[in-house]
This record gives C-alpha cells, sequence and structure tokens, in this order.
C-alpha cells in the first residue's frame, strides 16, 4: 500500500452512526489524518476526489436503483473495499420491508410514492459486489474500526474475534442475564464486538452485532422456548432487528415456516 | 433576451446523510431554490407497525447516529403518555443528563469539525486542526466527554442500549457518575473558552424574521419536557403540534418537509429557537456567558447558530455537573406496567431542534401507528427560504462561489438529512 494511502467513505442507506465512529476516535483522530489521505468523506471533508482509492469504507444498504450502479463504481474505484455495520453487511433494520410489501411501506409514509425511487428490497453490499471484510455492528465498534485500518495499513489480517457475546459476558464477569433473572438474552448465538454491553445493563443481547460463527439458533429458540417465549416469538424478534436479513436469521425462520412479517409481525 | 442560469452543488459535505442543491436563475433573478434532498428513504413509521413499544426506543435510535438519543427521548415519553404512566421523579434528571450528553456530543462535532472549517477557508475539522491545533484538541476532548457519559449512563454513544420505556434498564452506580466530575469541571472551562473562539468569527451580514418554534418551560432549559412556544406568541401543549403544523411531499426531496398549518409559513428549530426562547432559563454561566459575547435576542442572523451552539454545550456541562454532582441511585430503575390500548406524542429539543412523535398502540402493547417529525424536516422549507433572501446579494459572484455561499448557508443550520429522510444534493440551473 502507499506511502499515505487515499481513504474514502461511502454512505449508502444508513444512520451515519458507522462512519461518525470514525470521527469519534477523539484521541486517535488526527493519527489517523496523518497515515491515511482521506480524499472522500462527504460527512467530514469538503474535500471529494474521485478514484482510485486505496480503502473505501462502505456504511448503509442498498435501496435504490443509483445506489446500485454507485456500489459497482465504488468497487470499480477501491482496492480494499470493507463494509462497516449491520446495514451495509446484513441490509439493516430497514432490510424488514424485504419480508412486507414495500409499495405499502412507501404509501405509509408518503403521500406521493411515485416521487420516491426505491427498491422492493434492502440488501448488503455482498450482495451486489465482491466485498473483501465486513465489519459487524449496530453501530461499528470504534476500536475495531481502527484495528481494520490498523491491519490494512500493516497488510495483515484484522485481529477480530468471531465468538459470541457470552464469551464477552464471561470475561469482564458480568452475572448471566438469563440464569440468574430469567431475561430473555441474544448473546449466545451473537457477534463478539460490542464488549458485551447490554447484559452489563442488566438487560439481554439484542443481537446488534448479527449471527456469531456458527450460531445454533434451533437451540436458542427452543431455550427461550423454556422460559416462555415461543421459538417463533423468537425469531420473529431476531427477523426483525438490525440483522434480521443475515443468512443465518432467514436460514431458521424458513425451518420454522414462518410466514413473511408484514401485517403479522408476531407470527 | 433570456439569460438562463443553473447553479449545482451535487453534494452538500460536512453534513449528516446526503443532499444537494438546486438553484434555477432566469435574467439575473431567482426561480426556483430546491434543496435535494436524495438520502434513501429507510420508512421507520411504516416498520415500527406491529413492533412492540418496547422495541421502539431501539428501532427509532437508528434513525440517526448522531443524535439517537434524542429519538429515544420522544419516543419513551410518548408511549409513557399512550400507557398512562409517569417516571419516578428521581429518573427526570437522569433523562436530562443523558440528553446533556448528546448535545455535547453534537454540538461540539458540528461546531468543531463541520462549521467551524467555513470561517477559516478550510476543507474540514481535520484541515484547520493543522492552523488551529488548539482548539481542534479542545473541541475533540470536549466532544469525548460528551460521549463519556453517553457511554456511562447509556452503555454506549452510538445507539445507547440503557433507555426503557418507563425508565432505564440499570440505574448508574454512584461511583459512575462520580467519577465524571472532576473532568466535566474541567470541560466547562474548556466550553467556556470554545464558544468564546466562535464569537469571534466574523460573520456574514444576514437576518430573516424567522418564526422560531421550540419548546419552553418556566423553570428549565427545554430538553425532554415543555410547552410549544411560537415568535408570533402560541404557547401550546405539544398535543397540539399536528393541528398546528403539518408536512407536505415536494418532487425534489425524499424527507417531507413541516409548515404552518394555518399560514403555510415556513419556521425555523434549533439552538437560535431555543436560545432566542429560552434565554432565560439557561444555567447561571451560560447566561452570563451569553451576555459577554453580546448574544442579543432577537438573533435572526443563522450563522451565529454555531454561538448558540456553543453557548448551549457551556449549558449542557454546567448542568450535567449539577446532576452529576447531587445524583443518588434511590429509586427502582423503571415504573412497571401493563400494556393498554391509547395514544401519546411526545416532542423533545433534539440538538437541531424540535423532535415529534406520536403513536398509537394496541391492547397488546404493539404500535398500530406512528409518526415522526424529525428537525430538519421542519427546518428544510425555511432553508430554501433563506436561500432565496440571500441569493440576491451574491448572484454576481462565478457560480462556484455562489454554490460554496450557499453550502455555507445550508451548514450553518447543521442540518441531519439521515434524520430527515424519513436531505441535500445543490443542483443549481441558472437560467
Amino acid at each position: 500500500m502507499a506511502a499515505c494511502p487515499r481513504l474514502a467513505v461511502f454512505k449508502f442507506a444508513s444512520c451515519d452512526g458507522c462512519q461518525l465512529s470514525l470521527l469519534s476516535l477523539e484521541d486517535e483522530l488526527l493519527t489517523v489524518a496523518d497515515r491515511l489521505d482521506i480524499v472522500y468523506f462527504l460527512e467530514a471533508t469538503s474535500r471529494v476526489e474521485p478514484g482510485p482509492y486505496d480503502i473505501a469504507l462502505v456504511e448503509g444498504s442498498i435501496t435504490t436503483p443509483d445506489d446500485l450502479a454507485r456500489i459497482e463504481q465504488v468497487r470499480r474505484d477501491a482496492k480494499y473495499l470493507v463494509t462497516i455495520g449491520a446495514c451495509a453487511t446484513a441490509g439493516g433494520i430497514q432490510a424488514l420491508r424485504n419480508w412486507g410489501d414495500s409499495a405499502e411501506f412507501l404509501r405509509a409514509v408518503y403521500a406521493t410514492p411515485s416521487y420516491i425511487e426505491s427498491l422492493a428490497t434492502s440488501t448488503p453490499i455482498s450482495a451486489h459486489v465482491r466485498v473483501d471484510f465486513e465489519l459487524r455492528g449496530c453501530p461499528i465498534d470504534k476500536y475495531q474500526l481502527l484495528e481494520v485500518l490498523q491491519a490494512l495499513l500493516a497488510g495483515r489480517r484484522p485481529r477480530l474475534p468471531a465468538h459470541s457475546v457470552c464469551l464477552d459476558c464471561k470475561r469482564r464477569g458480568t452475572v448471566c442475564v438469563v440464569v440468574a433473572q430469567g431475561v430473555p438474552c441474544l448473546g449466545p448465538v451473537t457477534h463478539a464486538g460490542c464488549g458485551a454491553i447490554c447484559p452489563s445493563y442488566d438487560r439481554g443481547c439484542y443481537g446488534c452485532y448479527g449471527p456469531c460463527a456458527q450460531p445454533n439458533l434451533a437451540s436458542l429458540t427452543a431455550q427461550l422456548g423454556a422460559n416462555g417465549a415461543t421459538p417463533r416469538e423468537t425469531i420473529v424478534q431476531l427477523r426483525s432487528s438490525f440483522n434480521g436479513y443475515a443468512a443465518e436469521i432467514r436460514a431458521e425462520s424458513d425451518r420454522l415456516e414462518l410466514p413473511p412479517p408484514g401485517g403479522a409481525p408476531h407470527g | 433576451m433570456d439569460e438562463l442560469r443553473t447553479i449545482r452543488v451535487a453534494a452538500i459535505t460536512r453534513v449528516e446523510g446526503e443532499g444537494g442543491l438546486s438553484i434555477h436563475v432566469r435574467d439575473g433573478a431567482v426561480t426556483g431554490v430546491e434543496l435535494r434532498i436524495f438520502e434513501p428513504p429507510r420508512l421507520f413509521e411504516a416498520l415500527l407497525r406491529g413492533k412492540a413499544l418496547e422495541q421502539a426506543p431501539d428501532i427509532t435510535a437508528r434513525i440517526c447516529g448522531i443524535c439517537p438519543v434524542a429519538y429515544q427521548m420522544s419516543a419513551v415519553h410518548a408511549l409513557e403518555q399512550a400507557l398512562g404512566i409517569t417516571i419516578p421523579p428521581p429518573l427526570r434528571p437522569l433523562r436530562r443528563l443523558l440528553y446533556c450528553g448528546e448535545w455535547i456530543e453534537s454540538h461540539t462535532l458540528h461546531v468543531h469539525l463541520l462549521h467551524a472549517p467555513d470561517f477559516f477557508g478550510c476543507a474540514s475539522g481535520l484541515e484547520l486542526a493543522k492552523s488551529h491545533p488548539e482548539a481542534i484538541q479542545r473541541g475533540l476532548q470536549l466532544r469525548k466527554l460528551g460521549n463519556r457519559l453517553l457511554e456511562v449512563l447509556g452503555g454506549r454513544a452510538i445507539h445507547p442500549v440503557n433507555v426503557a420505556v418507563g425508565g432505564f434498564y440499570r440505574l448508574p452506580r454512584r461511583t459512575e457518575l462520580a467519577a465524571l466530575v472532576d473532568d466535566f469541571a474541567r470541560g466547562l472551562e474548556a466550553a467556556e473558552a470554545a464558544a468564546r473562539w466562535v464569537a469571534a468569527f466574523e460573520f456574514p451580514d444576514f437576518e430573516q424574521p424567522y418564526d422560531f418554534v421550540s419548546l419552553w418551560h418556566p423553570d428549565e432549559y427545554p430538553l425532554c419536557a415543555g410547552s410549544l412556544r411560537t415568535s408570533d406568541g402560541l404557547l401550546l401543549d405539544v398535543a397540539e403540534f399536528e393541528q398546528q403544523f403539518t408536512e407536505r411531499q415536494v418532487p425534489h426531496s425524499t424527507a417531507l418537509q413541516a409548515v404552518r398549518r394555518a399560514t403555510g409559513g415556513t419556521y425555523l428549530v434549533g439552538p437560535l429557537a431555543r436560545l432566542n426562547h429560552c434565554r432565560d432559563q439557561l444555567a447561571p454561566l451560560a447566561r452570563a456567558l451569553a451576555d459577554e459575547l453580546g448574544l442579543a435576542t432577537p438573533c435572526c442572523n443563522p450563522y451565529q447558530g454555531i454561538v448558540a451552539r456553543a453557548v448551549e454545550v457551556v449549558h449542557a456541562f454546567e448542568e450535567a455537573l449539577g446532576i452529576l454532582r447531587a445524583y443518588r441511585p434511590d429509586s427502582e430503575p423503571r415504573v412497571r406496567y401493563e400494556p393498554r390500548a391509547g395514544r401519546g406524542c411526545a416532542a423533545t429539543e433534539a440538538p437541531r431542534g424540535l423532535l415529534y412523535h406520536s403513536y398509537e398502540i394496541d391492547n397488546e402493547g404493539l404500535i398500530t401507528r406512528a409518526t415522526i417529525v424529525p428537525p430538519t424536516s421542519q427546518n428544510q422549507a425555511r432553508i430554501e427560504e433563506d436561500l432565496r433572501h440571500y441569493l440576491p446579494q451574491i448572484l454576481a459572484l462565478p457560480d462556484d462561489e455562489v454554490a460554496l455561499a450557499c453550502e455555507r448557508l445550508v451548514r450553518s443550520y447543521d442540518p441531519c438529512i439521515s434524520c430527515s429522510t424519513h436531505f441535500l444534493k445543490v443542483n443549481w440551473v441558472r437560467q
């Protein structure tokens, strides 16, 4: 990679939170800006340069015809394309429309839907172009982002664990909310990275980092069922969340033969 | 001879979310200004339907990564009204404290990294840091304090996890908040210095007769509660919001534009509106600083929004410090409730201005209808009107300079396009 690689940050359908994580590296931001030449980052700078880029960080999901064309251009321009966050990696909360009637969704929000150009689906970046690395989370963790940038600069793989949130609870010494309080928790099937925050605030993990490596969703839905929730209710909750369109959740949803969420969200 | 001129700003930079601007000029007269918001719509109001009401704070937070707490606060207050519950009094200052963290985080981002570069001809805060390292470092450290507060009380800075309908999931331990006191005392001094820095900037000479709209409360600077106040003297219950204001759809924007229902007139929400209506409710040091800086009201120069923001940061530090010092965890974390059918609405003051939510829920506690009116969609029509009045002063300039000047004016609003789409590209059409 060049002595001062060119960094670009792109936004698709999203809340800005993941790219904000870069600006939230208060202690490291000015050093990052010395090591990387930030040549395209609309939220942070009026410097707008065309590609090629060494690293493209991509936030957001693909929901419009224009964005379909734009992501292909980003791929052509970028040596490394890294998706940041649940929208770019799994379609985001807006992917709920994938199970419902998107035209009806548009009518529900806009008086004149014909002014609005929107696809029927919200899909992850990897559904359209090759992605070199996917950083999980809704939102991503800023130090994980720093690790990805450092790894790319050093020419090594990012060191980011793919185990479940459960392990991180044990590491930080948080008493299990399922065992001690009977609170439903998605920690056993959710990808680490957040630092296991929710159980330390007396609530169950709600899955914002998406499925961990080899998640045993069938076991979790059955276990939570033993606590009162039906497997269907559990998977409907998962499916209607920030990573609901992730492949693992779709597979479990299909196994339980759930109807699309649409107007009957609690299955 | 007809002379047609089109000036476009493809993408306005240093704003949250994506939009542009188109300006149409015929024979030297402005015939159209379109703030084009092409941010893809995410249809939150539709996807909230059928969700358990408990999910609303977590889902609506995802509308905006810069002001998630605002969405959480408007959501929980509206839903608590629908459920007919009131939070235990000790929780109220904690909600204000969380909101102070967000105001600090959001305002210091805009002041130092997004807006200040305009006053020095820099492309970014990172570039400005090379010539003004101390000011930018100070800004970053102030922002870090806001984020730390959000982390301690909310679990994390972006999309906090600790906000629940009825209160919080877990109350902070006294030691967790006490550990912030010394840093916040130093932060308060740094925030005053930052406000003095921005107040000395040179502001373009441009004023408008704004219809300011904000919450107003007799005893406190508005965050979570108050009546709706307008510049023409109305003082209304928030429940009357939908009777007084309406949203319209325009072809060039995926954000709905809000206007006064009776007159169709534009209005302005945000720090300038709050400061003009609620200056007397500022905390003592913030109010003394507003006096020292000569920030008289009414203040009708949009560029001075940066000074209003900096003064609000001082207020947020002052108020937060008081709450941090007084805190005793002597309440249940949240009030318990049984779901019941009902409707409720609430408005709170997001960093960018009034944020209105209303919900209907059924007897199982599922959301059957959601309406969300974000601050930037309320300001969008007013921004276009500002540009129409400002453009005649600068039309003699070349297109790129006109575009730059318009972009600066838009940025002074701290628009949040991600929020507004349920905002912004400058496309110039000079005819």
